[in-house]
């Protein structure tokens, strides 16, 4: 009991979050918190078996295929928090909690009779026990699991699926929209600019510079500018600016034999 | 050890979900709350078989574990096919059936 009076409310509260979490993902792994906390409570029960089958096929497998889509459908896609009827969320809230109040009042009220306990069911082992039970009493409804299971596996086959519609883009098609997109758009034909070729930083997320020392928008990968993670390179110039200002004056101090034009890298001064 | 509490629990974690349906619009987290009251009905299982002394309830329990595993597959496939089409997981989106 004092596994369930630990366990109870971390479940609870787990529970909770999902309807709270703005992000689908941390209501996954919220779920996966509850899922594991039943595993336990199971195992107290005297459900060795369940216990192993809700970690390996609920947070395992389905969990993870909830993961998977949720990658899938992009990590970022938060709930919307318009209401398209007016004042569902309340009454959904109200609702759900006087549901609640009458589901655990009566639960708690109802005298249950005295609990036998599974130590004689379970004599010859959980698992063995289990399966004399699933393959005689309960073997039609396994059958039927099976017809259920591939059935499960074709439609979601036929629902994945998707019909190729327009003809494969193949290597001499795509140098020929290149070709086409360079005489139309007036875009470039080689590869784009590489990212960091800057003094100071050499990371992917510095843009390159060019000649008149504006950055080039098209040397940093999409994504990083989609996130917003991507560094300003005139904020960044400034700080070159200092650094030639600072050798110019190291320079000037000393015996000078040219004009220091350009930045010179100096080891042990990237951050 | 007291059934009671264990019902309770089901009782609660059936209920948030319940809740979780009706308010959450990410179909993928709707998909969530479903799968939180069949856990909580499974708990419930679980706990009248351990009152019963029988082992039917566990099979139940699994039974509905493997329900459950066949249904999330169509149904994120579903929410797949849907987001695809809409480029949203939303379920206000997908509305065109009501006009």
């Amino acid at each position: 009991m004092v596994t369930f009076w630990f366990l109870a409310p971390i479940m609870v509260a787990a529970a909770l979050g999902i309807l709270f979490a703005r992000k689908a993902v941390h209501a996954a792994l919220l779920l996966a918190v509850v899922m594991i906390g039943l595993a336990v409570l199971y195992a107290v029960q005297d459900a060795p078996f369940l216990f192993a089958v809700q970690i390996i096929v609920y947070t395992g497998a389905i969990l993870m295929l909830f993961l998977f889509v949720l990658m899938l459908v992009g990590v970022d896609a938060s709930d919307s928090v318009v209401e398209t009827i007016k004042g569902q969320r309340l009454a959904a809230a109200v609702v759900g909690l006087l549901f609640g109040a009458v589901l655990v009042l009566g639960v708690v009220q109802v005298t249950i009779g005295v609990t036998v306990g599974l130590d004689a069911a379970n004599e010859d082992g959980n698992v063995q026990g289990l399966a004399q039970l699933l393959f005689s009493k309960y073997v039609f409804a396994f059958e039927a699991t099976s017809a259920l299971l591939i059935t499960a596996a074709i439609g979601a086959m036929v629902l994945a699926h998707r019909e190729r519609l327009t003809p494969k883009q193949g290597q001499p098609e795509l140098a020929a929209q290149r070709l086409r997109d360079y005489a139309e758009h007036g875009k470039p034909l080689g590869p784009l600019p590489s990212p960091g070729v800057f003094a100071r930083h050499n990371a992917v997320d510095t843009p390159a510079l060019l000649p008149d020392g504006t950055p080039a928008e098209s040397s940093v990968s999409r994504v990083l500018t989609a996130r917003g993670t991507v560094r300003s390179a005139p904020a960044l110039a400034d700080d070159i600016d200092e650094l030639t200002r600072a050798m110019r004056q190291d320079d000037t101090t000393r015996d000078r034999t040219g004009d220091v034009d350009g930045e010179p890298a100096r080891p042990g001064q990237e951050d | 050890m007291d059934p009671t509490p264990f019902l309770a629990l089901s009782a609660i974690l059936f209920t948030i979900g319940c809740i979780g349906v009706l308010v959450r619009r990410n179909a993928i987290v709707v998909f969530m709350s479903v799968e939180l009251m069949l856990n909580g009905s499974n708990l419930a299982l679980v706990t009248f078989a351990r009152v019963h002394g029988n082992l039917d309830g566990q099979v139940a329990a699994f039974f509905v574990m493997v329900v459950a595993a066949a249904e999330v597959v169509v149904g994120l496939a579903i929410i797949m096919t849907i987001f695809r089409t809409r480029r949203s997981a939303s379920v206000d989106d997908a509305s065109l059936l009501k006009y």
